[in-house]
């Protein structure tokens, strides 16, 4: 899940770290009165959950509550890559005299936490990084004993930031550390981190990614999450702890297992068809799960086969089978459907199935081939 | 001969009196798995599965009293790490983990730990560790392989019923299957189980079922090309996958054009393992 760029640094502001004066608006007339008692200069930022707002013309400059409220009203019926701008943020206007990178993440590879930090902030950083990779700096941090002291001077000597700066750096570094650790993300960003001017430091945009397994301990930030960036099926599959990616093609998958369900859509693509979507019904699913999966998979009407993969291990064949014919009763589908089931209680579910009018295969090859033929013929 | 796991393996099974810790345990125990004891805080002095295994308060007294000798953690996610940890503070060397879900955080801190106890994780999010005909810890289904020469190692857990299912239908057996879950911070990695392939006398040929995301099959291709000399058969699942998105694995997702299957598949081809366009085929390609 991600947060919003207000969201994103209101939470680093709970933690210290110093941000631009500003808030969040809704409409032009509000956006006004933020620009005005900001005293006029302010930026304008689109809140779309995409990268590249601003090559979009969705951040822009006003210097008076005038400009502000225009600008304001042309950003909010922007759409920025299919995304509406519902809201703008408001910020005070900043004298930038430098633009540091300066993020936390998770390093897969190394298994622990990293700081990565750039003197060359405020541009596309994986350009920075694809370009000169050495003017990125990255810390690791031991995942026991948290953020060090040492770990931020390492940085900080790493990028060559003045001395000068040094202290105000340390703090914003405690402060994006807690709101990481805290806030279980798995990306907490600040994108600039400028210096001003006046010699501050403020942390001008700012990301935050959070762990969807944390979300059962972050209450309060799940009621921050913007579902227009999410396919309404993906929010449904959701509920049902089915997991659900909407694709381009013809052919609609339902299968037990992250692995075997991306497996099962290579084979599709194999045999000459294009899957219409990822679903993983996930381990010993039960009969209302299979149920929902089947109603979201033919709700997409691009469909015009489905082909159920179940290899059960913790899934159990009859439990899948009563699911399929219970969905089957309410939506009475019109595409033909493919079905392989293997493992445990598979003979069982074979023998509930037999009454409906399914396809059947023995082996995923077969079952694939069968499928992308069925979508061909209807 | 295999590895990790195998006839004298004395298992404890936290959370065995889950809905499916019981059900799982159970069918461990019909395959021939010494399950000595459960834990359960609370419930310290029951017996469950009809009277066969003892329930304790806390692995450090299970094992005392047992001696149980590796781990199978079922628990809740919210509860995961706690589970590991203990079973790790008790002293046990080998602990398998199948919960999926735990945040990341978490597992590094975890990861952290009992790397420095010494102490081998395989998972979580796996489907566990099978050798044929002696010892079945986690969910593998017990009859879809057979004892064999063919080392199995995979991130994925149905993908990995399937090839192992795909072998003994052509008779072909394994010497043991280990699922590494497909989590982005996990414990044993493709390299380790390799290389206890490589070393292990029981095993002949190696089977490595890989997915999109992360490194990890480009790192154990070049670890075969360095250092092994049994012939390697590989299949990379997730060609289809759209860049971005995460595919139900956690660690299956696709960012920056890193992680692609075309890139595994290329490494590994490079290292002279035979890749196969699908998982059926891999049992082709070993018979030859």
């Amino acid at each position: 899940m991600k947060l919003h760029e207000y969201q994103s640094k209101n939470l680093f502001a709970q933690y210290g770290v110093p941000i631009p004066k500003g808030r969040v608006a809704a409409t032009a007339a509000e956006a006004r009165e933020i620009a005005d008692e900001l005293g006029g200069r302010v930026v304008i930022k689109s809140q779309v959950l995409v990268g590249g707002r601003g090559k979009a013309g969705g951040v822009k400059l006003a210097n008076n509550g005038d400009e502000a409220e225009q600008l304001a009203r042309e950003i909010l019926s922007m759409e920025i890559k299919g995304l509406p701008v519902r809201k703008v943020l408001v910020d005070q206007g900043i004298d930038i005299e430098t633009e540091i990178y300066f993020g936390i993440t998770n390093d897969r590879s190394a298994r622990r936490p990293v700081l990565i930090a750039s003197a060359a902030g405020g541009v596309d950083i994986e350009e920075v990084a694809a370009t000169t990779p050495e003017k990125i700096i990255r810390v690791h941090v031991d995942p026991l004993l948290g953020l060090r002291d040492y770990n931020v001077n390492d940085l900080a000597a790493g990028i060559e930031l003045p001395r000068i700066h040094w202290k105000a750096f340390g703090q914003i570094a405690h402060g994006l550390w807690k709101a990481y650790l805290e806030s279980d993300a798995t990306l907490a960003e600040i994108n600039p981190l400028v210096i001003t001017g006046d010699g501050q430091l403020l942390a001008v945009d700012g990301k935050v990614v959070l762990d969807d397994n944390a979300l059962f301990r972050q209450q309060n930030l799940v009621e921050m999450r913007d579902l227009d960036a999410e396919d309404n099926s993906e929010i449904e599959a959701n509920k049902f702890g089915l997991t659900y990616i909407r694709l381009d093609g013809e052919i609609g998958c339902m299968v037990n297992g992250a692995g075997l369900a991306m497996a099962t859509m290579d084979m599709v693509k194999l045999y000459g068809g294009e899957p219409a979507n990822f679903l993983d019904i996930g381990g010993g699913a039960s009969e209302e799960k299979v149920a929902a999966a089947l109603r979201i998979i033919l709700k997409d009407k691009r469909v015009k086969a489905v082909l159920f993969n179940v290899f059960g291990g913790i899934t159990r064949g009859d439990e899948v089978a009563k699911g399929i014919l219970a969905a089957l009763k309410e939506v009475n589908p019109d595409v033909p459907m493919v079905i392989r089931l293997v493992g445990t209680n598979a003979e069982e579910g074979r023998k509930l199935l037999a009454e409906a009018d399914m396809i059947t295969a023995e082996t995923l090859s077969e079952a694939a081939q069968k499928a992308v033929e069925a979508a061909k013929g209807a | 001969m295999s590895i990790l796991i195998n006839k004298d393996t004395k298992v404890v099974v936290q959370g065995i009196t889950g809905r499916q810790g019981s059900f799982h345990a159970e069918r461990m125990i019909e395959y021939g798995t010494q399950v000595v004891a459960g834990v359960r805080p609370g419930k310290g002095g029951e017996w469950v599965l009809d009277g066969k295994v003892p329930v304790f308060d806390s692995v450090k007294i299970a094992k005392e009293t047992t001696g149980a000798n590796t781990s199978l953690v079922m628990v809740p996610a919210r509860f995961a790490p706690d589970a590991m940890l203990e079973a790790a503070d008790a002293g046990i060397p080998l602990i398998i983990c199948l919960t999926e879900h735990i945040p990341v955080q978490d597992m590094m801190r975890v990861r952290s730990y009992l790397d420095q106890k010494g102490v081998r994780l395989v998972g979580p999010n796996c489907p566990g560790v099978q050798t044929p005909g002696e010892c079945n810890i986690g969910i593998i289904p017990g009859d879809i392989a057979i004892p064999g020469n063919v080392g199995v190692v995979s991130r994925s857990g149905t993908l990995t019923y399937e090839v192992l299912y795909a072998l003994k239908n052509v008779g072909i057996g394994a010497s043991t299957c280990v699922g590494i879950g497909g989590d982005p911070i996990n414990g044993t990695n493709f390299i380790d189980v390799l290389q206890m392939f490589q070393d292990d006398p029981g095993t002949d040929k190696v089977v490595l079922i890989g997915e999109i995301g992360g490194t990890d099959e480009e790192k154990a291709a070049q670890y075969i090309a360095d250092n092994m000399n049994k012939p390697v058969f590989a299949f990379i699942a997730g060609k289809t996958a759209p860049p971005g998105k995460r595919m139900g694995h956690a660690g299956a997702i696709v960012e920056g054009g890193a992680g692609t299957a075309e890139d595994k598949i290329k490494a590994l081809q490079a290292a002279g393992v035979q890749v196969a366009d699908h998982p059926e085929q891999i049992a082709e390609l070993i018979k030859g």
